[in-house]
């Protein structure tokens, strides 16, 4: 995988004078005693965070947690006051804090583009006329301008309101004119400052979903920042939560769910339902944690009540539920199936954990087999590994 | 009176001697650069006036109609602007509103072209517009008269001292306005426009200056009408107009005579008005 951006110990302190400010932050004071000491703002200490091509990345914390201090580094909107943060440009990296200012408005034109909270349209302007704003800049000609501009609303589905001024539009248009101004300059780096908080939740999920289907396509590199954790578990990759200015835990989703660094990170996760994180992957017991037997059974789950027979291939060869044979059955037919007594579902490691869920309740609380893409047995899901991962515990 | 008084009557510090003696300075070192500005402005401002008269009133009367039509499509006013100036006409002061109105948007033009610039710099820099801002306040409250006598010695009598005299009076509004205009510039705006990589030209161009536009059109607007209401103390120092009428006017206490120029100010006041408010609340 390829490095996309990469924050390197980075520190924004916003001031006048920063050095004892600064000096603060290496004995890791928080935020209110730099403030209290020496006037200066924490923005953010200490960041160390990769993000990856191709990955949707997101900040997330309170409001005031140094998220989009962070984020705006990547294309110096702040200063950084130490550290380095790296950004691909072409098939080197150049370093935003340091670098000069044609490097950075280079930068600024082709390589990171930026969707912002209030969207940020010229009021002045068409709706073609702001798509168009950062070719305009970078200098494209009109004509190649033009045809840019049009596919792009094309892609977000505004080419009937180009000649439209952005503020004849609802709150939902106007973010997918600031989407299309963003995805117009190619930039393959895409900053994404809480771009639907500002809509009603209903128009919220309609765009989480529309960027989602973008990005199938488009594959960007995109930095999101939000404060609603749903949004960040629905669309991040990675998620990195802040708090005070620093960055207190980095992971995928899952992880943030399951495993959360601290009590902060817990009281976050507290209102989410797990449900729409988790999947069977994240809940089961590894093949090799299992239980076996002599004889080549391996036991599903710690009542013993359901075992698989293992081939040297990993595939299943017979299947026991209750000391009868059974037949092993995809989760995914699980509304589908007559109620008989032996059955043993099966999901994929990426099945979701309610559908692991599901197939238990019509299975009378029996086991559920993981297997790989050539059929292989993995692993298992009781009862017990999925009422922890749900209580948390 | 108490020592103290006596004290300070008895050191008396000369600012206006000093004042005096500046001016002096500069009538006596200075007095051809002065004069031949002052010669040089006089003869363009005439040249204009008197090519405006050269052509038959009623034409010009069509063609300023004409103008506003083309700046506001609208025919209403374009229907106004033609009876306004047409009762101009009609209350024989034609020859007096054109060099008033030269006048006016002479002054006009030249301190949005000084003004807004200085504007544009003041509200880029917070230090400058510190500095600058005791300077708007004395050149906006300082009584006219006070300056009219400097202004008299440099630079003689007629229609350049009076423009002069005006736009010392109406830059400061035209600073002010631009100032107010390009720093209320939301800030969100601003960053998108450095988002995407503006040079500090483009920002000013694309960004701050669209974005500022109806506050500095409301700042132009305000400078025709102060302008006008500078047309009276422009008249005591040479310049023509309908301010010579009004001067006269209170010299003879003629009511009838007065009350026309004034009204011709107040019409012209208002089509200058109508015409120029561009971008105010109106299209967008």
């Amino acid at each position: 995988m390829t490095v996309a951006v990469d924050f390197k110990n980075v520190d924004i302190v916003f001031g006048p004078d920063t050095r004892d400010a600064l000096a603060m932050v290496d004995k890791g004071a928080t935020r209110s005693e730099i403030l209290e000491q020496t006037g200066n703002v924490l923005g953010c200490a200490g960041a160390n965070l990769t993000v990856n091509e191709g990955e949707i990345s997101v900040l997330m914390g309170l409001s005031g947690s140094g998220k989009s201090t962070l984020l705006r580094a990547v294309n110096r909107l702040n200063i950084v006051s130490r550290g380095q943060v790296m950004v691909k440009n072409g098939d080197g990296m150049v370093d935003v804090v340091s670098c000069d200012e044609a490097t950075l408005r280079q930068l600024r034109q082709h390589q990171v583009a930026m969707v912002f909270q209030q969207f940020g349209l010229l009021p002045w302007r068409t709706v073609e006329e702001n798509v168009g704003l950062g070719l305009e800049l970078a200098g494209v000609p009109e004509s190649e301008r033009k045809a840019r501009v049009d596919k792009q609303l094309k892609l977000v589905n505004l080419d009937p309101w180009a000649k439209k001024y952005a503020h004849e539009l609802s709150g939902g248009m106007q973010q997918r004119v600031g989407l299309a101004r963003a995805f117009a300059t190619e930039a393959p780096i895409l900053l994404m400052d809480e771009p639907f908080s500002a809509l009603d939740p209903l128009i919220r999920t309609k765009l989480q979903d529309e960027l989602l289907q973008l990005q199938k396509t488009l594959k960007k590199t995109i930095i999101f920042v939000s404060h609603d954790l749903e949004e960040a578990l629905k669309i991040g990759s990675t998620i990195t939560i802040m708090e005070g200015g620093r960055i207190v835990q980095s992971g995928p989703p899952e992880d943030i769910v399951l495993k959360p660094a601290n009590d902060y990170v817990r009281e976050f996760i507290s209102n989410v339902n797990p449900l729409s994180v988790l999947t069977a992957w994240n809940v089961m017991r590894d093949r090799r944690d299992l239980e076996t037997t002599d004889d080549g059974w391996i036991w599903l789950d710690r009542r013993k009540t359901t075992r698989f027979k293992i081939d040297s291939h990993g595939l299943v060869a017979a299947a026991e539920r209750d000391g009868k044979p059974a037949v092993w059955i995809s989760c995914a037919d699980v509304e589908r199936q007559p109620d008989e007594v032996s059955q043993v579902f099966w999901a994929t490691p990426g099945t979701s954990l309610k559908t692991v869920m599901l197939a238990m309740h019509r299975s009378q609380t029996a086991p559920v087999a993981l297997f790989d893409d050539q059929s292989r047995f993995v692993g298992a899901i009781g009862i017990r590994d999925v009422l922890s991962a749900v209580l948390r515990r | 009176m108490d020592p103290v008084s006596n004290f300070l009557v008895a050191w008396k510090i000369p600012v206006g001697l000093w004042g005096k003696a500046f001016f002096t300075f500069l009538t006596d070192n200075f007095n051809s650069v002065f004069r031949g500005f002052s010669n040089g402005l006089n003869t363009l401002l005439d040249g204009i006036v008197n090519l405006l008269l050269m052509m038959p009133p009623v034409v010009v009367v069509l063609l300023i109609a004409l103008l506003a039509w083309w700046l506001q499509r609208s025919k209403v006013l374009a229907i106004g602007v033609l009876l306004s100036l047409l009762f101009i006409i009609n209350q024989g002061l034609w020859k007096q509103t054109v060099q008033t109105l030269v006048l006016v948007v002479a002054a006009a033009a030249a301190s949005m072209a000084i003004g807004v610039p200085l504007g544009i710099w003041a509200a880029h820099k917070p230090k400058v517009y510190k500095i600058m801002l005791p300077v708007l306040d004395l050149m906006q409250t300082l009584p006219t008269f006070v300056y009219l006598i400097p202004v008299l010695t440099l630079f003689g009598l007629g229609n350049a001292p009076g423009l002069i005299v005006t736009i010392i009076f109406v830059i400061p509004t035209a600073v002010r306005l631009t100032h107010l205009g390009v720093t209320s510039v939301p800030k969100a705006i601003i960053e998108a426009g450095e988002a995407f990589g503006a040079t500090k030209r483009q920002l000013l161009w694309k960004v701050e200056l669209p974005a500022a536009l109806p506050t500095i059109m409301a700042g132009l607007t305000q400078c025709i009408m102060l302008s006008l209401s500078m047309v009276v103390f422009a008249a005591l120092i040479g310049a023509g107009g309908l301010g010579t009428e009004i001067n006269r006017a209170l010299g003879s206490r003629k009511i009838d005579l007065g009350l026309e120029a004034g009204l011709a100010i107040v019409v012209l006041a208002i089509v200058l008005d109508r015409m120029t408010r561009i971008g105010v609340g109106g299209k967008k």
